[in-house]
């Protein structure tokens, strides 16, 4: 009885969690303009999304949020690894305060960012455009990638970097050959996770993304939304995205599965 | 012991190094020659491993000179030192296997692959690992990882090889079958070896010549034989090995007066009467049952069966303890005659007599000194501001359970048992040295309390 309660919750939970995604896929395979429609199983909505032409706008703005994500991710390892590097090198005592300072941006609500960000580029002269927005969400990306860096910098024995300077390595040399390929994993998490959080972003981004016409994921379904009426290739749009996460996770997650068993051998 | 400097490969001068402010080594001086294996032996917190660092490039001098092969390194960063390190915890680099981790040096070099596969191979098979070298290094055990961190080290061809405790990690008996190894590759590799290690025994073993120290300061450097046989002092005689120590008195040449009886010995050459520290090994008295060929006798306490012989404890009627480790083992509460050879007592000259400190009379009954002010009966002979030495015997400096309780609080830091006495050295919040000699048994890192009292306070013009 026991049981049935406690798998019955667990499914009930699970099913409230993922019913409207599983409404969006099942819904993204017929023609109906508005959602709960069903008009019969059809791929055409699927073929429109990539068909130029009325949606010519979604998919670039598709391209630009992946142009933007993955710079700002690219951008904000290097700056993040960098920086958590530096941290760990200092005394426990400005570690502390730095980590603090680190913090903040996290902590502080994506609005109050917006807006200054908003009059900071506005104040500089900045056109807005690409630049303010990758440079925007470098900027609340990096403190995620030093947080994701520094466990593993904890984690690492010390003695590797003076190893690598004992057998003849220049200090960069070392840093390249030894800690790179060390913190590799916690720079790839936090690689992910800016690009995540660049892609998924809406506030910081309508901000800082000007009046030229640019326009992201969000700000496009933003705008749509507004103007009546959701377009329905939205659908399938939201159904590639969900299934193209699912793989890349259960890939992930079967890489490390097989790597914890090497380990264990 | 000092090494000619045409044959030494590594020379030490008045090196000293602080972390914070706190002396971590004070003015160390130490010649390494050329394919000698030496070991820098000392209790944990005696900067043997900050020496290392320092010879090894990682951390930056403050005082002194270090000299590699001939040429000033003493800023050279570690990367252009021709010395290689084994470091504590093997540090091999998780992300390359067996062949990847000794070949990362001969990679930098610019060498042929070819050239690296050969040198990999060879050392691979002074360390007894072929056919491990596409293994991960993290399916290595820890004797095995060794290994690779000494290959690691060694296909460099460097001239020192410096050994950071590389055995801590180890249990027993992979400790002594690595101990061998090392001893059988230094002789095959004809380099210098640096060893640093806590663990007396293992440094016996391994060297051509220890260095002792302690809290910074070298205490004695010489030949196992030499440290085991003719310690400096106390402290030297105490870490190395099992000992009796007992203070004694030098009647005159070859003849010293310890445990109420008088022996004859084979030093020379201290004052008439001059105090000292009696050193006897615990191998060295001969125990029976006849009283009557005994220069003195005792009774046995314990007697414990240690597997090749039985370690007795004796206490004579004076009052003083011994160990005695002999073949024989004698019943608890047996009266036994015991007997010591001339040249197995060995006779150091005592590093002080009272704790002596510089001090300012602060009024007509009180001294400062250590920090802080005394009540001292003798101050009234003083003037007032005036410059003085004080001196506090031994047994007049009272410990005290709480910290409150004293004028100075400190922390024990080294305890010396002396048969019939303990002899501590206590340092104190200030980083000042207090010895004191008492009857309870402390541990070492009690906190106490110290006071002195008024009337033992001894005064002199400075």
């Amino acid at each position: 009885m026991r049981r049935i309660l406690s798998s019955s919750y667990l499914g009930i939970l699970l099913v409230m969690l993922y019913a409207p995604i599983l409404i969006i896929i099942v819904f993204s395979f017929t023609e109906a303009k508005v959602l709960g429609n069903w008009t019969g199983f059809s791929l055409k909505l699927y073929t429109s999304l990539f068909e130029g032409g009325v949606h010519h706008s979604l998919t670039s703005a598709l391209w630009n949020t992946l142009i933007i994500g993955l710079s700002a991710a690219v951008v904000s390892t290097l700056l993040g690894t960098m920086a958590a590097i530096g941290i760990f090198n200092l005394s426990s005592r400005q570690q502390k305060a730095v980590q603090l300072v680190n913090s903040i941006p996290i902590l502080n609500p994506d609005i109050i960012t917006a807006i200054s960000l908003f009059l900071l580029f506005v104040s500089l002269g900045i056109s807005q455009g690409y630049t303010t927005v990758i440079l925007a969400h470098v900027t609340f990306c990096t403190p995620y990638v030093v947080l994701s860096v520094l466990p593993r910098l904890r984690r690492m024995n010390p003695s590797l970097y003076e190893a690598a300077l004992d057998l003849g390595a220049t200090p960069f040399l070392a840093l390249r050959k030894v800690m790179l390929p060390e913190l590799k994993p916690g720079m790839i998490s936090g690689f992910i996770l800016a690009f995540t959080l660049s892609i998924d972003d809406f506030v910081v981004t309508l901000f800082t993304i000007g009046n030229e016409g640019l326009e992201t994921i969000s700000t496009y379904i933003y705008a749509d939304a507004r103007k009546g009426g959701l377009t329905p290739e939205l659908r399938p749009l939201s159904a590639i995205i969900f299934i193209t996460v699912l793989v890349l996770l259960i890939l992930i997650n079967q890489r490390t599965a097989k790597k914890t068993n090497m380990k264990t051998i | 012991m000092q090494q000619k400097p045409d044959t030494s490969i590594i020379t030490v001068q008045h090196l000293s190094h602080a972390f914070g402010g706190k002396t971590v080594l004070k003015d160390i001086n130490l010649s390494i020659g050329k394919g000698e294996f030496v070991t820098i032996l000392g209790p944990s917190g005696c900067g043997k491993t900050t020496l290392m660092r320092l010879i090894g490039g990682f951390l930056k001098a403050m005082e002194g000179k270090i000299t590699i092969a001939g040429k000033d390194m003493t800023n050279t960063p570690p990367h252009l030192r021709p010395v290689n390190t084994v470091f504590q915890r093997y540090a091999l680099f998780p992300h390359l296997n067996v062949f990847g981790n000794i070949a990362f040096g001969l990679n930098l070099k610019k060498l042929t692959q070819e050239e690296i596969k050969k040198r990999v191979m060879h050392v691979l098979k002074i360390v007894t690992m072929t056919d491990y070298e596409e293994r991960d290094v993290d399916t290595l055990s820890g004797g095995q990882q060794q290994r690779v961190a000494i290959a690691r080290a060694i296909v460099n061809e460097p001239e020192v090889l410096l050994l950071d405790e590389p055995l801590a990690a180890l249990d027993l008996k992979m400790r002594k079958d690595m101990q061998m190894e090392i001893k059988a590759m230094h002789k095959k590799l004809g380099i210098s070896f640096v060893y640093v290690t806590h663990d007396q025994e293992e440094a016996l073993t391994l060297s051509d010549r220890i260095v002792v120290m302690r809290e910074g300061e070298i205490q004695q450097i010489g030949t196992p034989a030499q440290i085991y046989n003719e310690p400096e002092n106390s402290f030297v005689a105490d870490f190395i090995g099992e000992s009796n120590i007992l203070n004694g008195i030098m009647i005159k040449d070859r003849f010293v007066e310890f445990a109420g009886h008088q022996f004859e010995c084979v030093d020379k050459g201290f004052g008439l009467h001059e105090p000292v520290d009696v050193v006897i090994r615990p191998e060295d008295i001969y125990i029976f049952e006849k009283l009557e060929a005994a220069q003195f006798t005792g009774k046995v306490t314990s007697s414990i069966f240690k597997g090749v012989h039985y370690e007795m404890m004796v206490t004579t009627p004076e009052g003083f303890e011994f160990m005695i480790q002999d073949y024989n083992s004698f019943d608890v509460g047996q009266t036994v005659g015991m007997l010591v050879k001339p040249f197995d007592i060995q006779v150091m000259k005592k590093e002080r007599l009272c704790n002596t400190f510089e001090g300012t009379v602060i009024d007509k009954s009180h001294i400062r000194f250590l920090g802080n002010n005394f009540k001292c009966d003798e101050a009234q002979r003083y003037e007032s501001g005036a410059s003085v030495k004080v001196s506090v015997d031994f047994r007049n400096v009272i410990l005290h359970d709480n910290e409150e309780d004293g004028m100075l609080s400190g922390s024990v830091s080294f305890i010396l048992y002396k048969g019939d006495h303990y002899h501590l050295t206590v340092l104190t919040e200030g980083d000042e040295h207090i010895f004191a000699d008492t009857n309870d048994i402390w541990d070492d890192g009690d906190r106490v309390g110290i006071s002195i009292s008024p009337d033992t306070i001894q005064v002199a013009n400075d």
